[in-house]
This record gives structure tokens, C-alpha cells and sequence, in this order.
């Protein structure tokens, strides 16, 4: 039945959108972001990411690192100030305060440690380290948006074992983690270690092992399993199959440098990342015959995510197109000093990145909250025993009437 | 079913043979126990039957292993993967995505089953292994038996003929381990699945085997029926052991079976003194005290107001299921585990408040993977570091370890020793610093019964010179055989504290099988029973 048909009913039922949908939205905003350096603009771009993450978020456990983005973004435009007021190499009228300089030898010509700080350096770094800040809000948004889990689902079947190896490795970096704690409290069983060369072996040669060890048993579970069967193809096949999608892969990678950066020529934008996205597509589809595998429950693509993406696209593409009519709005100028302002046409198109907080499908709401125990044990060694959470109602039966007050719980969402 | 016709499998790299000229046949819808002592090649036996073995573990096969009909010469694991399902010891090392759900669908999709079966599937095994609530869990939060689960249905979603369980319920509590074999025998009854399970604790599984197949120490197999193996196999449960010591026949191989047969001699031993263990208690003051101890993983409160004091000369044996708050307590006892109030106190000293190397030198712990404290090369460079850690002259903790096991080669790694040879060095590096404490977390993991029995010895050797032990352990024999007080724990705090006999033989978890078949007599092992019918014999026969 066509997606379509019904389709009021349809965008309505809450389900999770297509990843690929997410990514490619925030691509466009970061695309957008990347073109104008006006402070006014780039917030209104991060109030409306915000906006859309806020309304569209899950609370599963991997969306829930917003806000380590947007600080990370204020940690950009703070170092980039200070450096700037470290090494001002501009020089302007208004000088807000002076630092002691420090001569630099002649080889170091041009560069300037100190001196007279101008309110002119400080905003163009300022304006610079904004638009980084805008740039990985974006990407920080698609993290959030879309569960990197049905991303790697989602990749075509010819890139495949790239995609198993980086699930393997996101299901085993926390395993790492946790066994360098538990290694850490165990090593501490033997007292301290004489020297720090012998402290840290004494951590990392457990840990390695314990990894060694357990990719060997991932590896064997997998295999028999049925992971790796393959039509035979021919060596010649396979050898174009990845100059292709090579090939591909790198023009798309060049094509959205070009995107991004306004300084180079239009040639290398746009049909540059048509023409890798072209190869690519080739290269995977002919690669993908070769594979037998199915998908279980895959994301369906459907009006909401065609909404979603083209949104992002439209958005960027206006900016694109505003910037080469006229750029100065979307470049306050530095020297002479002048406030930003809101070009009317720009702030419209920043304002259409709002519609997917609309356009997608509600979220699944969160399952009534049940009380459960959580295991006790949660610290200790886990790579034998499990831990979990268990019904109360099993260990208050257990635990019989001598307990006085119910035991602690904790309350955890299914 | 599965057939081996004259096999042989050496390792590369190794001067014996893991496994020499084995015989054996399986039958649709048998379920097969392969028993031997540890190290002996049970994996082995069962990599064979999976085409792990030589394919992906190296080595060479000589003879024939023919398994649903496909030769695994011509056919390594991922083609079998539609007719053998594996199941490890380990089941969180073997999940290849982040939930349940996906866990169960991932087989099916590399075999390419069309995704309208695969859902339907998936929704079967759900509900066959009871596991439907758990569908969008992460695996990482499951608890032991739960993940054992989704680890069998995982294997069952490809819908193979043969199912093979390398130790399934070694990690887990007795009523876990229940749940997953409960699971094990519907599929062979319900579904004529064949399955071949290893198991060490013969006890929980022998009653539901239709063929044993013991792997002897010369790598050779033999194999048949339960009663017959058992009858002069090397390793067996007590319930057996009690059977060849009163010669019963045919041997009962559960306790229900034992129970009919023991009516008169549990009223033999109706008249007979307790057991000495049961009633004797050590006095003086306690070599360690806690007061109202409490310990907090954030907001999880793991062990709660205990209180507990341990007199030198005991052995105390600390039980609960998974998540009870053992190894929270053991670590806060030992003071580098976080602590949220109350105080120990080890001869007027709290470990807690001493830096590291003085506090192992009140308390020794020895953690429930002790491969974790091992770092260097060679046996003989682990000694002589823990002999310079704790101070001790050199040699010292070389001569422990030769004392807690023997034909141990101190030049072997220490990652290639065996279970047993593994917890033993770890021990000795732990006793060099003369702790009068000693703690154990969950060390029968992994040791067959003779492994056991020395551990037994040697906890027996360290009471004696005067230290405190505790162990916590899910092994009801174990602790029959080698504590002399039990304390249980349930959700952090203490419902039971006594002497053995008393806490164990009244509970329908905890009770060894001995104490089943001769309830209510308040007999633990059958050593106990040997003593005094022999006594009582000697007092007989003049």
C-alpha cells in the first residue's frame, strides 16, 4: 500500500524516522551554516536545530548527548577568541586592552605574541569560531535525531562487513571501558605498582588480553553463525567493484568540501558530488549483487522522510543561491566595524529548517515507568555474570517479611 | 544424527593429541551430556561437532565427522550454521548487536531468510524460551540467565537440527541455571531438537541425559547410557557417589530416584550423631567485625546496614542469586571497594583507611575473574613479583603455589593455565602477604570436581593455621563440603546466618542433593554418610 494514500493518518503514528532522512537534514543546516558568518543568522540556525532536536528527541541512551555538543561549540568560539587575542595579526581602531608583547626571532614574521587587542580581531574570530560551533551543533543534531544502530542497518549491502565491523567495535567499546575499571580495582588487590611504566602495564596488558580474548569468541559465535557466506564472485569483479566505489567515494568526499568552503570554484561543488555519488552508486550496486543477506525490519522511506530531506536541501541550497546575489548581508563586514543585521530572505529560509520538528512523526511515547530492582552486583565483574533488572515482586518474595521497609529501587523505562 | 567415525585432532603447535580415535553416534533428538575432567577436550569434542574445529581454530583432523547428513571437511561453520546452532560459555562475548530483538533476527539474516519469516520467527522464540518481555532490551542489561536465553534463541531462529551448549549454566544461580535447562529439555521433547550439552555440575543435568559421553584423560570417548557410564565414571554428582557407595541398581540418577531408594537408610541413619561440622563453632573474638556496613552504586543500594563478624578458624560460605550484593560486600570488607557508611574494623584496623599494600596484608581478596591480576609472562615472574610486593623472600609465594596444586610448570604463560592452575597462582599471590582474612569471589567457576575438592583441602590448611575465609559461591555441594557457616543475602541484607547444616538443609535452593535424598536428617555430603555407616560397621564387626 502506497505511504501516500491515507497519508494524514500515516505521518501521524508515532514511529521512528529514516536516519539516512536525519543525516541528510543536518547536512543541509550544516551545509547553510557553512555559508554566512553572520552571528545574528548562525543563532537563528542553532535555535532552530535546537528547536527541532527538542521536539523530535527519544530518550533512548545514545540521544541523550545535546548538550555535550553545544558546549563543546562554546569551547570552540572560546579558544578561537583567545587565540585570536593571543596572535592578533589584525590590526584595528578600537583597542579594548593591551597584553605585554613578546618579540618573536625574524623567522616568525608576521606573527605577533601580545600586543594591543582590537574589538575587530576578537569579533572576526569570534564570527569564524560561531560558525565551527553552528557546524557541529548540526552534526551533534543528527547524532541525537538518529539511532546510529539503524544507520549502520542501512548501509548497502556491499559495504556491508565496514559496517558489521563498526557496529563490533561500537558494542565493544564500552566492554573496554568497563574491563580497564575492573582490571583498575583488581590491579589495586596487589598494591601500588613501583613505577608509572609498571602501572600502566599492569592495566593495559590485562585489558588488551580480555579484548584479544573476547574478539576471538565474537568471532567464532559469528562464524558459526553464517556470517561471511558469499556467492563466489571473480577477482576482476571485485577489483572494479572498489575502484568505483573508491573513486566514488572520494569525489563525494571533494565535492562537499567544495560545498562547504565558499572560496572554491562552483565546478568543484556541486557536480562533483553528483558525479562521485553516481560512481558510488554504481560501484555498490554491482558489489551488492554478490551478497546474500536480508534485512530485518528495515526503516521505511516514506513522505515524512522525503519531507524531512528535501527541507535540509531546500534550505541550503537558499543560502547557496543568496550568497552569490548578494553577500553582504550574509558577511557583516569587520573593518569598518558595523552591527550584523537580519536579511529578511535568509532569515525565511533559515526559519523553513523548522519544518521537520512538524513534518516527522511524532515519537514513540515513553512506556509507563515500572518499578524494578536493579542488580547490585553492577560494578563488580560482569564479563561472566550478568546483571539486570528483576520484577520486584520476585525479590520481595524472596527476601520473605523479615525486611521492614521495601528495598531501594530504581526506577527504570522499558 | 551426528557421527564421529575414527577421529583424531591435534593442534598446531601441540606434541599430543586433544582428542584420539573417537567413536561416537548420536540419535535425533537425544540429548547428549559430554562429562570429563577440565582440560581434557570437551571443546574440542564439541568444535568438531560445530566445524570450529579445525576451521577456525587450526589443526588437524584425521576421520570423518558427519553432522546432519554434511561432512564438516567439506563444510566449515558458516555452511553448517542452518543445521548446527552454538551456544558459548560465555554468552555476552558472543552477541554480535546491542538487543534482543536484533540479537535473535541476526542469524536469520545471514542465511537470507525473506523478512516475513524472519518476523515470525523472531515472535516464536519469544515466547518458546519466555523471553518476550525482554524484546527491546539492551543485552547488557539483561541478567545471566536471561542472556543465556536470548543466546539459545539466538541459535534457535535458523531453525538447525543440532544444538550445542559448551557450560551453559556455569555462570549462573541455581534457580537461573533451572530456567535454562527447563528450557534445554522442552526443546528436546517438544521440538526433537538434538542437543549435546559439557557441563561440569553433572548434578543439575544428568537426570534429563539420554547418552553420556565421558572424554577421558587419554583424549579417547566413550559413550552410553547414563546409568552405565556413571557407574564407574571418573567424575559424577553425589547423587551417583551415593548409589556406588550402597551399591543401588540400577544407579539412581535424581534425587527423586535416590530418595525411593533410601528409606532404609535414612532410617539407619535416623539413630546416628549428627554430623560433628554441623554443631561445632569457634569461639574467641572476631578476627573481623563490620558495624551497620552499607555500600551504594549510586543510586542502587547493593548491600545494606550488615552486620557481620567472622571468627578465625571458619570457613564462611556467602550466598544469594545473582545481584544479592556478594561481591559488593566481599569488596567493601577487603577496602578498595566504594563504601557508603558503617565501619569495618580487622584487629582494631579498617582496610579501608590504610594504603593498598598494607591493607592486603589484613585482607586478601581474590576477585571473580582472577585472571585480571595477572600481567606478566610467566608463572615463575608473577611469584617472584608478588614476592616483592608483599615484602617476603623470594621463593616464598613459589612455595605456596606448589602446595595448592600440583604439576603446575612455573614457565608457562599465565594465560595458558587452566582454570584451577589460574585461581590457585592468583591465591598464592594473594596469600604471600600473610593476610589473616581471605576472601573468595565465586571461585568454583570453571573447576570440575577433583579442582573443587583440592580447593576444599586448601581452605581446610588455611583455617587451621588460623585465618578467616569467606567465599561467596552459588555451588551448593561446594559449600556443603567446605563451609562451616553460611550467610545468606538478599538484596543487600542478611536473612540467614548460621551453621551450615542448619541454614542449607532447610531450603529448596541451597540444600545439596545429599541433604534432599535424606531429608530431614541433616546429612550434607556423602563422605559424611561413608564415615559413619563405616564406623558404625567397625563398631559392628568386632
Amino acid at each position: 500500500m502506497n505511504a501516500f494514500g491515507g497519508s494524514r493518518t500515516a505521518l501521524r503514528l508515532p514511529r521512528p524516522l529514516h536516519p539516512g532522512a536525519w543525516w541528510l537534514w543536518a547536512l543541509g543546516m550544516a551545509t547553510a551554516a557553512s555559508r554566512t558568518t553572520n552571528p545574528l543568522l548562525l543563532a537563528l540556525l542553532i535555535a532552530v536545530v535546537a528547536q527541532v532536536v527538542a521536539a523530535r528527541r527519544t530518550d533512548a541512551p545514545w540521544a541523550r548527548g545535546f548538550k555535550a555538543y553545544i558546549i563543546l561549540g562554546l569551547v570552540v568560539i572560546a579558544i578561537r577568541v583567545v587565540f585570536r587575542m593571543l596572535l592578533d595579526g589584525q590590526h584595528g581602531t578600537h583597542v579594548l586592552f593591551t597584553l605585554p608583547e613578546i618579540p618573536l626571532p625574524e623567522a616568525a614574521m608576521g606573527i605577533r605574541l601580545g600586543g594591543p587587542v582590537s574589538l575587530e580581531g576578537v569579533l572576526a574570530a569570534f564570527y569564524d569560531g560561531l560558525r565551527l560551533a553552528t557546524l557541529l551543533i548540526c552534526i551533534g543534531a543528527a547524532n541525537v535525531l538518529a539511532n546510529p544502530k539503524r544507520l549502520l542497518a542501512a548501509i548497502p549491502p556491499a559495504l556491508h562487513e565496514v559496517g558489521v565491523a563498526i557496529t563490533v567495535a561500537l558494542t565493544m567499546a564500552p566492554q573496554l571501558l568497563e574491563s580497564g575499571q575492573r582490571v583498575r580495582r583488581a590491579q589495586r588487590l596487589r598494591g601500588d605498582a613501583p613505577g608509572r611504566v609498571e602501572r600502566l602495564r599492569r592495566i593495559v596488558v590485562p585489558v588488551l588480553t580480555d579484548a584479544l580474548d573476547r574478539s576471538l569468541l565474537l568471532a567464532a559465535a559469528m562464524d558459526s553463525r553464517g556470517y561471511g557466506r558469499r556467492a563466489q564472485v571473480p577477482t576482476r569483479t571485485r577489483l572494479v567493484v572498489s575502484a568505483l566505489v573508491l573513486a566514488g567515494l572520494a569525489g563525494v568526499a571533494v565535492g562537499t568540501y567544495g560545498l562547504l568552503d565558499a572560496t572554491t570554484p562552483a565546478a568543484l561543488g556541486l557536480p562533483v558530488v553528483a558525479v562521485g555519488l553516481l560512481l558510488a552508486g554504481v560501484g555498490l550496486s554491482v558489489g551488492g549483487r554478490g551478497v546474500r543477506r536480508t534485512r530485518y525490519r528495515p526503516d521505511p522511506w516514506r513522505a515524512p522522510e522525503w519531507g524531512v530531506a528535501t527541507t535540509g536541501a531546500l534550505v541550503a541550497v537558499a543560502l547557496v543561491v543568496i550568497g552569490g546575489i548578494n553577500s553582504a548581508g550574509l558577511h557583516p563586514s569587520v573593518q569598518p566595524l558595523e552591527w550584523p543585521t537580519l536579511p529578511p530572505l535568509a532569515t525565511l529560509a533559515i526559519l523553513v529548517g523548522l519544518l521537520p520538528a512538524v513534518l516527522a512523526p511524532p515519537v514513540r511515547p515513553p512506556t509507563p515507568r515500572r518499578r524494578v530492582a536493579v542488580d547490585s552486583s553492577a560494578a563488580s565483574s560482569t564479563s561472566t555474570t550478568g546483571r539486570g533488572a528483576r520484577a520486584s515482586s520476585g525479590s520481595d518474595a524472596a527476601s520473605g517479611d523479615d525486611i521492614a521497609r521495601p528495598p531501594v529501587v530504581v526506577e527504570v523505562r522499558t | 544424527m551426528i557421527t564421529f567415525d575414527h577421529v583424531s585432532v591435534r593442534y598446531p603447535d601441540a606434541d599430543h593429541l586433544a582428542l584420539v580415535d573417537v567413536e561416537l553416534h548420536i540419535d535425533e533428538g537425544e540429548l547428549c551430556l559430554v562429562t570429563g575432567r577440565t582440560g581434557v577436550g570437551k571443546s574440542t569434542l564439541l568444535g568438531a561437532m560445530s566445524g570450529l574445529v579445525p576451521h577456525f581454530t587450526g589443526g588437524h583432523l584425521s576421520g570423518r565427522v558427519v553432522v546432519a547428513g554434511r561432512d564438516t571437511a567439506s563444510h566449515p561453520p558458516r555452511e553448517l550454521a542452518d543445521v548446527v546452532g552454538v551456544v558459548g560459555q560465555d554468552p555476552l562475548a558472543g552477541f554480535v548487536t546491542d538487543d534482543v530483538e536484533a540479537e535473535l533476527a541476526y542469524g536469520m539474516e545471514q542465511l537470507a531468510v525473506s523478512p516475513a519469516v524472519m518476523r515470525k520467527r523472531v515472535e516464536e522464540t519469544l515466547d518458546l524460551l519466555g523471553i518476550a518481555e525482554l524484546r527491546s532490551r539492551p543485552l547488557r542489561t539483561l541478567s545471566g540467565g536471561q542472556q543465556q536465553r536470548v543466546a539459545i534463541g539466538a541459535a534457535l531462529t535458523a531453525q538447525p537440527r543440532v544444538l550445542v551448549l559448551d557450560e551453559p549454566t556455569s555462570a549462573l544461580d541455581p534457580t537461573a541455571a533451572e530456567d535454562v535447562l527447563a528450557a534445554i529439555t522442552r526443546l528436546v521433547h517438544d521440538l526433537g531438537i538434538t542437543v549435546v550439552v559439557a557441563e561440569h555440575r553433572l548434578e543439575r543435568v544428568v537426570q534429563y541425559a539420554d547418552v553420556v559421553a565421558e572424554v577421558l584423560a587419554d583424549g579417547s570417548v566413550r559413550y552410553g547410557p547414563p546409568a552405565e557410564l556413571l557407574r564407574d565414571a571418573a567424575v559424577a554428582p553425589p547423587v551417583v557417589h551415593l548409589g556406588r557407595l550402597m551399591a543401588w541398581e540400577p544407579l539412581p540418577l535424581s534425587v527423586r530416584d535416590a530418595r525411593r531408594r533410601a528409606t532404609v537408610l535414612r532410617q539407619e541413619l535416623a539413630d546416628r550423631p549428627q554430623p560433628l561440622r554441623a554443631s561445632v563453632r569457634p569461639s574467641g573474638a572476631p578476627l573481623l567485625a563490620t558495624r551497620r556496613l552499607s555500600v551504594t552504586h549510586g543510586a542502587v543500594v547493593a548491600v545494606r546496614d550488615v552486620d557481620l563478624a567472622l571468627a578465625a578458624g571458619e570457613v564462611t560460605a556467602l550466598m544469594g542469586r545473582n545481584g544479592a550484593g556478594k561481591s559488593s560486600l566481599l569488596w567493601a570488607l577487603q577496602g578498595s571497594g566504594s563504601r557508603h557508611s558503617g565501619s569495618v574494623s580487622v584487629d582494631g584496623r579498617d582496610p579501608a583507611e590504610l594504603p593498598a599494600a598494607e591493607g592486603r596484608r589484613l585482607v586478601g581478596l581474590v576477585p571473580q575473574t582472577p585472571a585480571d591480576l595477572l600481567y606478566l609472562e610467566s608463572v615463575a615472574a608473577e611469584c617472584a613479583c608478588a614476592d616483592q610486593e608483599s615484602g617476603q623472600p623470594t621463593g616464598g609465594c613459589a612455595a605456596l603455589l606448589d602446595r595448592l596444586v600440583v604439576g603446575i610448570d612455573h614457565q608457562a604463560h599465565p594465560r595458558d593455565l587452566s582454570e584451577g592452575q589460574k585461581l590457585a597462582l592468583v591465591l598464592a599471590v594473594q596469600l604471600t602477604a600473610r593476610p589473616q582474612v581471605v576472601l573468595l569471589d565465586e571461585p568454583t567457576r570453571g573447576l570440575d570436581y577433583d579442582a573443587k575438592e583440592r580447593l576444599v583441602e586448601v581452605l581446610g590448611e588455611l583455617t587451621s593455621q588460623g585465618r578467616s575465609v569467606v567465599v561467596a559461591t552459588h555451588d551448593v555441594e561446594f559449600v556443603a563440603a567446605a563451609a562451616d557457616r553460611v550467610v545468606v543475602l538478599a538484596d543487600g541484607e542478611v536473612v540467614a546466618d548460621g551453621p551450615t547444616a542448619e541454614v542449607v538443609v532447610a531450603s529448596a535452593a541451597f540444600a545439596p542433593q545429599v541433604a534432599k535424598i535424606l531429608h530431614p536428617e541433616p546429612w550434607l555430603t556423602v563422605t559424611e554418610v561413608a564415615d559413619v555407616l563405616r564406623s558404625s560397621a567397625e563398631r559392628v564387626a568386632p
